[in-house]
């Protein structure tokens, strides 16, 4: 298990040293510079680039880049607020993300959940069809358009919920940007719980601790839904991924000051930093969420572990 | 006992004994008509409902997509300006209260009800015009730019197949025949590609390139293909060691002709069936990047650049974004799907995957 553990790190660590480099590469190919104003002169923008230190050499910035990255000092924004550091500017935006994707994906597991024990329960009867639908469509529809749906009739319409997200009603105003994000997550974890229940449902020590006489909670809770949650931690990848994606969006529909519109922001105004910085911070959670996944999974399940060691062996 | 033959009651033999019990005319040889592998993929196909209403969605989509553009006598970049921001009308519905042109403004005095169309205390000048889903802000017709916009959205779910089936595939399919280290080199770097999250890469490449479909498709040939990697690479793995490959190897036959003549045609079906997922994925991307302004440049239009544009005064002209994001949902759900069932029709056991 160490072993596996230690191979999954490197690949991890690998990786992300990988992306540091492409991002870097992919910012020194691109068009424009930081200092576009056209009323600098030659000797300006010479003296700035001296100061930002982008006059080195290409692999002397990485290596600084990657040292300063190290130990959590992402530099300062160029543009969009001159000279702040960007951990000042993530201090504050970091968690407004963090808490709506946290909330948007507990409500998304835990309605999900729901409806897919519920499908499974009640195999082919009207809660069935109805959860196939809801996930259906929540996989099939973008989160934008959740997000616009929901901003027109409950926000617009009938001012259950404020159109734009505000400070000090945090709680508020996160009702819709959260709904509109679970929908994804509700839509597969719906999908996966119904298959899985009713592979377990059907099977033989389901069959042995029903006519042990075990009551109706515990079969279901302890035996089945235990064993058909493993497969569902698989879906965790995808899930973290659409969060990203949708976070962009849904955030800037809702004017949410969260890192996805901070990212937004960014990249129409060239804020080199700030655009590496934000990669960085989302492939980095991606790979670590990656990582969580494959040493639960060999935890959870040891065959897959045995499995994978063997195949690395070869 | 077998002695006592005195205590054996008669017995007569009736006809009927002879006979079947129940069933008379139970058919012991019955030939039933021979179902072919196609049949039953179609007889599976069309029982999934929801599969075959989605096949004429796509088919309906398509087919305005390609004559939509060209219905009425708009064009997707012609404004005119005195034309902005009508709501839809169409000619029979309109006589039915919907579809009127007319839409529901709020006021500091509450709702009221506007046409610009018609007026009956002065003439309009727009009597006589449609615009079947309305103009924009700059009095471009909605259902033109809809349906241009569907061509983009269509075109990236071919770019998806394609990049798919030629590169994904391939890639899956060398990797796993060769196995070893060639196989290690060419996962790892699949794995590290697919560690970096697809919104990285596809925005930070927007970026350095020009916005634009070029660069969109450059963008989705870069991400679009590692999940068939994965799917061609573990089909091969399944059928390198089969008898029908080592005969073909001892006829001589060489890597590339095993590979693409012997093995490919084996999971030739199923790799196809698999690139339909990615479609909808793909699709989803544009319309995100069109979102955040990294599309197609105006005046051409795409879905994604169509709601985003009508997103800046959605509570005002609710119409404007309705109908690209019903052909966006449409079209997202409908290839789903699709690809749903004919999975399922074609290979009931991939259900798994």
């Amino acid at each position: 298990m160490k072993r596996y553990v230690a191979k999954r790190l490197c690949i991890s660590l690998a990786t992300l040293l990988a992306i540091l480099f492409i991002l870097f590469l992919m910012l020194e190919l691109m068009p424009g510079s930081p200092f576009n104003d056209e009323k600098l002169t030659q000797s300006q923008v010479a003296l700035l680039n001296d100061k930002y230190g982008l006059d080195q050499p290409v692999y002397y910035r990485f290596i600084q880049y990657v040292k300063h990255m190290v130990t959590g000092d992402f530099g300062v924004s160029y543009t969009i607020s001159k000279n702040t550091s960007i951990t000042t500017l993530l201090a504050s935006r970091l968690p407004v993300s963090i808490r709506i994707g946290g909330q948007a994906v507990l409500l998304g597991t835990v309605i999900g959940l729901f409806l897919g024990l519920l499908a499974a329960l009640k195999h082919n009867t009207i809660f069935d069809t109805l959860t196939t639908v809801v996930s259906v469509l929540g996989v099939s529809l973008p989160s934008y358009v959740f997000a616009l749906a929901l901003s027109y009739s409950l926000g617009y319409r009938v001012h259950w919920f404020p159109l734009l997200y505000q400070q000090e009603a945090a709680m508020k105003s996160s009702v819709l940007p959260t709904i509109s994000l679970a929908m994804f997550t509700v839509a597969t974890v719906a999908r996966f719980t119904r298959t899985e229940m009713l592979e377990v449902l059907g099977s033989d020590y389901m069959l042995l601790a029903e006519s042990k006489g075990l009551p109706e909670w515990r079969l279901i809770l302890v035996h089945g839904l235990k064993n058909a949650l493993i497969p569902i931690i698989t879906v965790l990848a995808p899930l973290v991924v659409s969060l990203m994606t949708g976070s962009l969006v849904v955030e800037k529909i809702f004017s949410i000051p969260g890192i996805g519109s901070l990212l937004v922001t960014a990249i129409q105004s060239n804020d080199y930093n700030v655009i590496v910085t934000l990669a960085f911070i989302y492939s980095a959670m991606y790979i670590g969420i990656m990582l969580f996944v494959d040493i639960l999974y060999g935890i959870i399940d040891p065959r897959i572990r045995l499995a994978k060691e063997g195949n690395y062996e070869h | 006992m077998s002695t006592n033959r005195e205590n054996v009651p008669s017995f007569e033999f009736q006809p009927d004994d002879f006979l079947l019990a129940k069933n008379r005319d139970l058919g012991v040889d019955q030939v039933y008509p021979a179902r072919s592998y196609w049949s039953d993929v179609i007889s599976a196909f069309i029982k999934n409902k929801g599969a075959v209403i989605a096949l004429v969605a796509i088919i309906l989509i398509i087919t305005f997509a390609i004559i939509g553009p060209y219905m009425n006598g708009y064009t997707y970049n012609g404004q005119i300006i005195a034309n902005q921001n009508l709501a839809p009308r169409i000619p029979v519905l309109e006589t039915w209260g919907v579809f009127d042109g007319t839409e529901h403004m709020s006021t500091s005095t509450g709702m009221t009800v506007v046409n610009k169309y018609v007026n009956p205390n002065k003439t309009t000048g727009l009597e006589s015009t449609y615009y079947w889903f309305g103009t924009d802000v700059l009095g471009r017709d909605l259902f033109t730019r809809t349906f241009m916009g569907t061509r983009i959205s269509l075109y990236i779910a071919l770019v998806a197949v394609i990049v798919d089936l030629c590169f994904g595939m391939s890639y899956g399919l060398i990797s796993g025949y060769y196995g070893g280290a060639v196989d290690n080199v060419m996962q790892r770097f699949a794995e590290i590609l697919n560690g970096i999250p697809t919104l990285v890469i596809v925005t930070l490449l927007m970026l350095v390139l020009k916005p634009g479909l070029g660069t969109i498709t450059l963008a989705l040939a870069i991400t679009g293909w590692i999940g068939m990697n994965r799917i061609a690479r573990a089909q091969v793995l399944k059928l390198k060691e089969q008898e029908f490959v080592l005969a073909s190897k001892t006829l001589g036959a060489g890597d590339f002709y095993v590979i693409f003549k012997e093995i490919l045609p084996n999971i030739f079906g199923q790799l196809i069936i698999m690139s339909m997922f990615s479609i909808p994925n793909a699709i989803f991307t544009e319309a995100f990047l069109a979102f955040i302004g990294l599309g197609v440049p105006a005046p051409l239009a795409s879905l994604g650049s169509l709601i985003s544009d009508a997103f800046k005064s959605f509570t005002t002209h609710p119409y404007m974004i309705i109908s690209p994001v019903l052909v966006l949902g449409a079209i997202m759900l409908s290839f789903n799907m699709l690809a749903d069932g004919l999975r399922d029709a074609f290979d009931p056991k991939m259900k798994e995957i």
